[in-house]
């Protein structure tokens, strides 16, 4: 689980950092994308292998992620014992996180928000009519985050809090899983990480389409 | 309550041998009709003669042994599993024995050895500092009051360096130095330093290190482990012990539980004080159900009161909890000069007002004299009304309600003035936390109270060499058995003791009795019905009387008694006043206790109430005990035997001898039987602190 | 002090529970919590009621047999200024009036037995899978012949003094025994006789863990800080990484 994690925390950053080229112009941006559907490790590998490759081993780190996910999610509904009625009629846990809390429905949301954006920019199903299989990257990017269209920009804006929230915890976690929380300190320092790479990821991710949105992209 | 098989009428048993009808040196004490019979003098046919140094060892090449492959087939019944009872339990699993093991709470882990705090002895001489098996030897016996079997005490000592290698190879943390290798310090006012020690939690450091070798055996199939099962009876056929009764804590259940051997390793019996260090459920009803059926209990009315306890705070105490007598290396126990300024805050009492009383009795040792004379001149402040602390309801010798304070101050002003708060926080820092929680007053500010506690009992079921009882087939090890420790135990020497037994002698004892041949026998067999309907109608009898009194107002009140008249001071008619009240008491049990409940279920009131029911019958007998020696020794004080100035005076021409005591029925007296000490390793001498 | 209890009835193992109100008048402030408690059950006794079933022995906070949720919180935590159990829970953390709520632990691998009282026999069975050393009494070398640095032993120490009373589980949202299963490996990791099985020992005590019923461990915290003993929440990332070590080798299984 924590290693799956990490690989898409990876993945994550990888791709945010792919976003930000928005702000170079539309050039850099759709050779980029192009770059990345066709041209990785070329000729090392044909034209378009790499991109198959990296989409089946994501794939593959996603399922194992949610399989995890869904066994840790059992064994902790047996661990608490509510499959034999047991419920605590008070509790006081104060060192549990918000962002640990929201782990499995924060997950769960996570994936459907997931579902949503790879059915709306890589299969191109939905696309709320404003761009079409033949539209560039870039030009797919700005046609949904109009101002008129504020309401994808409002389901971005939830998918990348819950993104966030699950980072904040899952990036802390998977480093304790693998063993690096050694001490109070170490502790603390996987916290504070956990909190930058989550508040990076956000920023990184929710920057362009709010410049879009907010029409600031004119301006470069 | 159903009246057992007369011992009388069973078989000689084996282990007690008369030893002729010559009595002990010196007169013999005639048996007081209204209290006690005298029978036959008794001795250890185990003990190898010859020089003492080698008895150990021919001791363990004349005993019958057991070829490993038919150890599996024999079947050892083992009764509690703290130090001695788990460290018995692995090791005989590790033998290849087939061993059923029993405990009343929920794992083996919890035993009350797990609250020992100090250390362990061993006589490793790591130091360099003259120790040797022999000074272990020396300082058991002397520091026992000369009550104690020179042999059992030799190999103790002998065995002890042992101790520490297996637990250390266990996994025990013990304290070490920057080196890598053991640390020791000195403990109990002996002068080498000889403690092996894991910071204040030695106890549950050697507990734990015994449960893990007990759960590998578990795990390896060789140990049964009955969590939260309670020995209710002993099963005896054919003169010998077959098996024992169990009570099923969780559902009542009542069965028999049958082996070759049974091994009872079922601690002290402190709790017959109601208020002790002893954990809440420690009992003696197992040992008191074997010597019901035979077993005689050696020298009942040894206990030790320990001079450093927090002090009682009002009538719903449940328990006394100890604090290390190392505090007494640096504080100054004093009381207010007038029994005026007692509720005073202790800061507004001047220098002149107070009482530094050991200081001023016992110039010389000060507030170092030993446990038992710390504890008495605690409590006699206190009886003259100059003690401190919150005042609790107590009925005095005549029957008059009153209110004492019964605490002592432990007044660290002077060290912390002297060496700074920080290094009197190095050095006590966690007992001072300790104190704060259970009394929230901060010891820095102001003096501690203490006050004595009952704290350990040396007596127990008589053992011989090998550990058994007088009936064969019965063994005892650790705190329930009798041995090692005479009238008095020093600091450090139980741990010792209790892992001695259970991993080194036992297993090397058991053996010889277990490689006769005994005939076969099964839950079927009549004495084995017999005991559990005796054990359910004893469970059936509480349950019906339904009477107007909680078990534990039956138990506070014994406590009482116990305390005042059997407590750190005896004298013959406070004795003859508690047995009578004592009597009085247990009539009244029996007619009037309410246990709540059912008996087929969970029923903590109805374990308490069985409890009870037992000690309300040993605490007679510790009283006979301590009646019938008219003299002081160790933790048994009585007022009668003292030098001019107040001490302790031994009787050693009277008294050289352990009182083993035959059950002699429900409505006969107690029949002392006597096992005379000789001692050829060590001089007889007279203890001195002033 | 008045105090006004809502406690946990609960008649056996298959037997629905729940809350009861009692309340006492005279408590006082110098009784420890189960003495509290005990006053109670000797009310419920005059007036022939059943007292309530609660584990407790030692009561010097060493033994770990007394465990009870109070206020939410094992062993009455956010009750006390210090770690504690229950037993070294004074009434002088309460105030009059107060409502304080007891439950027992609740967790899957602790089955209610009555009332308070729970069965923690899983935590038995870890340690049964791996949680010694295995040496036969009588085969143990020279106490001196391997020295243990002192760092390494004071940590073993640290660990050891886990109690087992189970704190950890019934903190833990996932009821999770991972606190007490890493104490006992992070206490025999660090010491030189610990080396030879540590790798097989992580292994079999962990999978003894999980086949006892209880959940998996998602790095909360709640359980280190309910350990009336303080075993650090590192002892936890001790654990897996000889768990992740474990499974590079061939050992166990």
């Amino acid at each position: 689980m924590a290693v799956t994690g990490l690989m898409l925390i990876c993945f994550l950053l990888m791709h945010m950092f792919g976003n930000l080229k928005v702000f170079i112009g539309p050039e850099a941006y759709n050779h980029y994308a192009e770059w990345l559907q066709r041209d990785i490790l070329y000729p090392l590998l044909p034209h378009g292998w790499f991109i198959w490759i990296f989409r089946a081993v994501m794939l593959a780190a996603l399922v194992l992620h949610i399989y995890c996910a869904a066994k840790v999610w059992a064994a902790s509904i047996r661990g608490r014992g509510s499959s034999q009625g047991l419920k605590y009629t008070r509790v006081n846990r104060p060192e549990r996180t918000l962002s640990s809390k929201l782990m499995r429905w924060g997950g769960i949301t996570l994936g459907a928000l997931l579902l949503f954006h790879l059915l709306m920019f890589t299969t191109k199903s939905i696309t709320f009519g404003v761009f079409d299989a033949e539209s560039t990257p870039y030009d797919m990017f700005r046609a949904s985050f109009d101002p008129q269209l504020w309401y994808i920009f409002v389901i971005y804006l939830v998918f990348m809090v819950a993104v966030c929230f699950h980072v904040r915890h899952g990036f802390y976690s998977a480093f304790t899983t693998l063993g690096a929380n050694v001490s109070p300190a170490a502790r603390g320092v996987l916290n504070a990480l956990a909190y930058f790479v989550a508040t990076l990821i956000f920023v990184g991710f929710i920057l362009p389409p709010a410049a879009s949105v907010l029409g600031l992209l004119e301006a470069i | 309550m159903a009246v057992t098989e007369s011992p009388a009428a069973g078989p000689k048993p084996a282990g007690a041998k008369p030893a002729g009808s010559k009595p002990a040196s010196g007169p013999k004490p005639a048996a007081d009709e209204a209290y006690w019979a005298v029978g036959d003098d008794i001795a250890d046919d185990k003990a190898p003669g010859g020089p003492i140094e080698g008895q150990w060892q021919r001791r363990q090449f004349e005993a019958h042994l057991v070829n490993p492959s038919n150890r599996r087939k024999l079947t050892v019944i083992i009764v509690g599993t703290g130090l001695a009872g788990g460290a018995a339990a692995a090791s005989l699993g590790e033998a290849g024995y087939n061993v059923e093991a029993f405990c009343y709470q929920d794992s083996p882990r919890r035993a009350h050895s797990i609250a020992a705090q100090g250390g362990i002895n061993a006589a490793k001489n790591y130091r360099n500092d003259n120790d040797s098996v022999y000074r272990l030897f020396y300082d058991t016996v002397k520091g026992g009051d000369y009550r104690a079997r020179e042999s059992n005490v030799y190999r103790l000592a002998e065995i002890s360096p042992h101790i520490i290698d297996q637990c250390v190879a266990q996994g025990v943390p013990f304290a070490r130095e920057y080196g890598g290798l053991l640390d020791n310090r000195s403990f109990g006012g002996v002068q080498v330093q000889r403690t092996f020690y894991a910071r204040g939690q030695t106890g549950q450091q050697l507990l734990i290190g015994a449960y893990q070798a007990l759960e590998r055996q578990i795990e390896a199939g060789t140990v049964q482990m009955h969590n939260r099962h309670e020995m209710v009876e002993l099963i005896v056929a054919d003169g010998r012990a077959r098996g024992i009764v169990t009570r099923d804590m969780v559902t009542g259940q009542i069965e028999a539980q049958m082996g070759d051997a049974v091994v009872l390793a079922t601690g002290g019996y402190g709790n017959v004080f109601f208020l002790s260090t002893n954990a809440m459920g420690c009992n003696n009803t197992a040992a008191w159900r074997a010597h019901r059926k035979g077993a005689y209990f050696g020298n009942p009315c040894y206990t030790q009161i320990h001079p450093t306890c927090i002090p009682v705070h009002g009538d719903t105490q449940s328990k006394l909890t100890l604090m290390s007598e190392s505090l007494r290396n640096d504080g100054r126990i004093w009381v207010p000069k007038k029994a005026a300024d007692a509720a005073k805050d202790p800061r507004d009492i001047p220098e002149a007002d107070r009482d530094y009383y050991l200081e001023r009795i016992y110039p010389s040792f000060g507030n170092l004299v030993p446990r038992d004379i710390a504890s008495r001149q605690a409590k006699y402040m206190c009886d003259e009304g100059r003690g401190v602390g919150p005042a609790v309801t107590e009925v005095d010798a005549q029957g008059v309600e009153r209110q004492v304070r019964r605490g002592v101050y432990l007044d660290f002003a002077d060290v912390i003035a002297r060496l700074g708060q920080a290094t009197v926080a190095a050095r006590y820092g966690n007992l001072f936390d300790m104190y704060a929680q259970i009394t929230g007053e901060n010891p820095y500010e102001t003096p501690m109270r203490i006050y004595p506690a009952v704290h350990y009992t040396m007596g127990g079921l008589w053992v011989d060499y090998d550990l058994m009882s007088s009936i064969p087939g019965l063994y005892v090890v650790g705190e329930a058995n009798f041995s090692d420790h005479g009238a008095n135990r020093l600091g450090a020497s139980a741990l010792m003791q209790g892992l001695s037994d259970g991993y080194f002698v036992l297993p090397n004892t058991i053996n010889d009795y277990l490689a006769q041949p005994r005939p076969p026998i099964d839950a079927e067999a009549a004495e084995a019905k017999a005991a559990v309907a005796q054990a359910q109608a004893r469970v059936d009898q509480l349950l019906a009387i339904q009477g107007s009194r909680s078990v534990d107002s039956f138990h506070k009140e014994l406590g009482h008694i116990m305390w005042e008249y059997c407590g750190m001071e005896r004298t013959e008619a406070g004795l003859k006043t508690a047995i009578a009240k004592i009597r009085q008491l247990r009539q009244q049990f029996w007619s009037d206790v309410k246990v709540t409940g059912r008996g087929d279920d969970f029923n903590q009131a109805l374990e308490r109430a069985g409890r009870v029911a037992d000690f309300l019958e040993l605490g007679e007998l510790m009283c006979v005990d301590a009646l019938h020696r008219r003299e002081s020794c160790g933790g048994h004080f009585r007022a009668e035997s003292q030098t001019a100035d107040g001490e302790a005076l031994r009787h050693d021409d009277e008294f050289l001898y352990v009182a083993a005591w035959e059950f002699g029925g429900d409505d006969d007296l107690p029949v002392l039987h006597k096992e005379p000490l000789v001692y050829k390793a060590i001089e007889l001498k007279q203890r001195s602190y002033k | 002090m008045r105090i006004t209890l809502r406690v946990w009835r609960q008649a056996d193992r298959n037997s629905p529970g729940g809350l009861k109100t009692y309340q006492l008048t005279d408590v006082d402030s110098s009784m420890s919590f189960l003495e509290m408690l005990d006053l109670l059950n000797e009310e419920l006794t005059a007036r022939d009621e059943e007292p309530v079933a609660f584990d407790n022995d030692c009561r010097e906070g060493i033994c770990g047999m007394c465990g009870i949720v109070i206020n939410g919180a094992p062993h009455g935590r956010y009750n006390s200024p210090v770690a504690t159990t229950t037993c070294q829970l004074h009434m002088r953390s309460f105030h009059d009036g107060d409502v304080i709520d007891i439950e027992p632990w609740k967790a899957g691998a602790f089955p209610v037995i009555k009332d308070l009282v729970v069965d923690r026999s899983a935590f038995d069975r870890i340690i049964q899978a791996g949680g010694y050393i295995s040496v036969n009494t009588g085969a143990a070398p020279e106490a001196h012949s391997t020295p243990a640095p002192k760092r390494q032993a004071d940590q073993a120490f640290d660990n050891a003094t886990c109690i087992g009373c189970g704190a950890c589980v019934a903190a833990c949202p996932n009821g999770a025994g991972m606190l007490f299963t890493a104490a006992k490996i992070t206490h025999l990791a660090r010491l030189p006789q610990g080396q030879p099985e540590r790798l097989r020992r992580v292994k079999a005590m962990v999978a003894a863990h999980d086949e006892a019923g209880f959940g998996g461990c998602t790095n909360i915290g709640e359980c280190a800080a309910v350990c009336p003993k303080s075993i650090p929440l590192a002892s936890i990332g001790q654990l897996n990484r000889d768990l992740i070590h474990s499974l590079f080798t061939g050992e166990g299984k």
